[in-house]
């Protein structure tokens, strides 16, 4: 019982964030739906590009760590190096994906 | 100032839904894609300058920071500049990887702080070490995952399992849920430790959950890997109360998910046995134990130009061997070459050709090939009765007759081009070799195909010269 009230508080002190999931796991479906299958590998990749959005979190970490906290620094300053590959590097191989369609309509 | 991270936030949260629905659409895409880019870096750079944590400070580190920025973005843009189009599904997978590491990470360094809090014997928020636990099992899982299905892709990880590993996979994980269910509510400094060994388990799952998973489910695998990635993205959202991680998290989870399903379904087969990956371990055997051994017939350049020359309307249909030839331009010359002559030329894609979704689209449009000569399967599979020359480049399970005739096959259900519906079937290969799912193709060895051995860029040129002298 009191696991089950300590869940339901949860959900309750963060309704919005699980308004926010909800919604976008139908947006998410919705928006690419009508995907042509020309199109998969690109999209598959800009996704890829898009939850590099999880940077902000190593940035987060790394700024907030001591400085005489080595662990949470080498860690963070990891994080943030991958982080940034993941957003780069994904970005830059979708729009060399996409350069290719450039002259067709 | 905290109210121009909102806008920001915001701004990037915007970005990233108007750029999916951008990627969409083939006039749009690039635009959209970039759109995401910019938001993203509206996101990235607000954080850094206007964050402010609990008690109100500012973000500090920023050599490392900017350090860290500095190297990933260089080392990404160069390796995205340089890689071949035939790896570029590589790269995905690998830049995946990279984004579920970071998410692991971020786990690692704040569970550092809530093992402090046990030191000391302050209360934990169970809520936040639920979040933590959740990026690092599913950060590590896809992290390790993309490893694997990488280095599949290139040729370095060869497909390995045994006997009952998917009930091996399924206690593995029962145990990870169990540990982190049970550290969840039993916190000590005696069994901080365990946190290590659920990692631990996790990366060792993600290895062997992706390990049996053969040629054909690699771009289900990417796929699935993707959206496992943007919910460990959306769980640092939970944990930092952060909206745009949320909204991007989950979009991509969300978004990946369901491209995950509609190839699963372009192969006629479940998640769930995707997921289990009994596939890779049937196929193995049935391809050991039924392989038809038959006659091929091979056909010389002279006739096979010959054929086409004098054809009505040509099929080609490409697969990974076009790929890594990188013969696309040879044959879109072929193909303009054949058209002057008043053949009629079409390409039938099938939606896994390749070794993503999609890949011979990209590649034929490198090589300007106009978007309407492209059928998609079901359209190509309607006009092959009427098609007198099919010419197959370097693909092999998606002609496979198995999938259609043989209920043994373990590619039974997948829908498949029906080129032998066409007059002629030419096939250039490189060998008589299976193809990447090792299942024997009856289809070369039936009468009315004939091979054309060689790499595929080689053969087209000589195959183009020869046209030509005709």
């Amino acid at each position: 019982m009191e696991l089950i009230q300590h869940i339901l508080r949860g959900v309750h002190n963060h309704q919005e964030m699980f308004y926010i999931v909800i919604l976008m796991i139908f947006l998410g479906i919705e928006v690419i739906g009508r995907v042509p299958s020309v199109l998969h590998t690109p999209l598959m990749s800009g996704a890829n590009a898009i939850h590099g959005v999880v940077i902000i979190g190593a940035i987060i970490v790394m700024g907030e760590a001591q400085s005489d906290n080595y662990i949470a620094l080498i860690l963070g300053f990891l994080a943030v190096i991958l982080g940034t590959l993941n957003v780069v590097g994904g970005f830059v191989v979708t729009d060399r994906m996409l350069e290719m369609f450039k002259k067709k309509k | 100032m905290e109210h121009i991270l909102t806008i920001c936030y915001l701004i990037g949260s915007i970005t990233f839904i108007l750029g999916l629905k951008m990627l969409s659409n083939p006039a749009t895409a690039r635009k959209g894609n970039l759109i995401a880019a910019a938001g993203m870096t509206i996101a990235i750079f607000g954080t850094i300058f206007l964050y402010r944590d609990e008690a109100g400070n500012l973000l500090h580190n920023y050599a490392w920071i900017f350090g860290g920025l500095l190297i990933g973005g260089i080392v990404g843009t160069l390796a995205a500049k340089k890689v071949k189009m035939t790896a570029m599904p590589e790269m995905v997978s690998l830049f995946n990887g990279m984004g579920g590491a970071c998410a692991a990470l971020i786990s690692f360094v704040e569970f550092g702080h809530i093992a402090k809090h046990v030191q000391e014997g302050l209360p934990v928020n169970t809520g936040s070490l639920l979040t933590i636990f959740l990026g690092l099992i599913i950060g590590s899982v896809s992290f390790a995952g993309s490893m694997i299905a990488w280095g599949k892709l290139n040729g370095k990880v060869k497909d390995f399992s045994f006997t009952g590993q998917h009930i091996f996979n399924l206690a593995l994980f029962a145990v990870i849920l169990g540990l982190a269910g049970f550290l969840l509510f039993n916190i000590t400094v005696a069994n901080i430790y365990l946190f290590y060994v659920i990692s631990f388990l996790a990366l060792l799952y993600g290895v062997f959950f992706v390990l049996p998973i053969g040629g054909a489910d690699m771009p289900v695998v990417i796929s699935l890997l993707n959206s496992f990635t943007g919910v460990a993205a959306a769980c640092g959202g939970f944990l930092y109360g952060n909206k745009v991680m949320l909204t991007g998290g989950i979009l991509v989870g969300a978004a990946g998910t369901l491209l995950t399903i509609l190839m699963c379904k372009a192969m006629n087969r479940s998640i769930q046995n995707v997921l289990i990956g009994s596939f890779g371990a049937k196929s193995t055997g049935a391809a050991a134990g039924a392989s038809p051994q038959g006659n091929y017939k091979e056909i010389s350049l002279s006739d096979a130009a010959t054929v086409m020359a004098y054809a009505n309307k040509v099929m080609i249909v490409p697969g990974y061997g076009l790929a890594v030839a990188q013969a696309q331009h040879t044959c879109h010359e072929l193909e303009k070459y054949l058209e002057e002559k008043g053949v009629e030329v079409k390409y039938a894609i099938h939606p896994v050709a390749g070794r993503m979704p999609g890949h011979m689209n990209v590649l034929l449009a490198e090589a300007d090939v106009s978007y309407d000569k492209l059928l998609e399967m079901e359209e190509a599979n309607d006009e092959f009765k009427t098609t007198d020359v099919v010419l197959i480049l370097g693909a092999n399970d998606v002609v496979n007759p198995a999938a259609k005739n043989d209920p043994a096959s373990p590619i039974y259900g997948m829908p498949i081009l029906e080129v032998e519906q066409a007059k002629t079937v030419i096939v250039n290969k490189r060998s008589m070799k299976p193809g990447y799912a090792g299942i024997e193709n009856d289809l070369f060895f039936q009468p009315k195909t004939s091979m054309l051995f060689g790499d595929a860029k080689a053969a087209l040129q000589k195959l183009l010269a020869e046209i030509k002298t005709i």
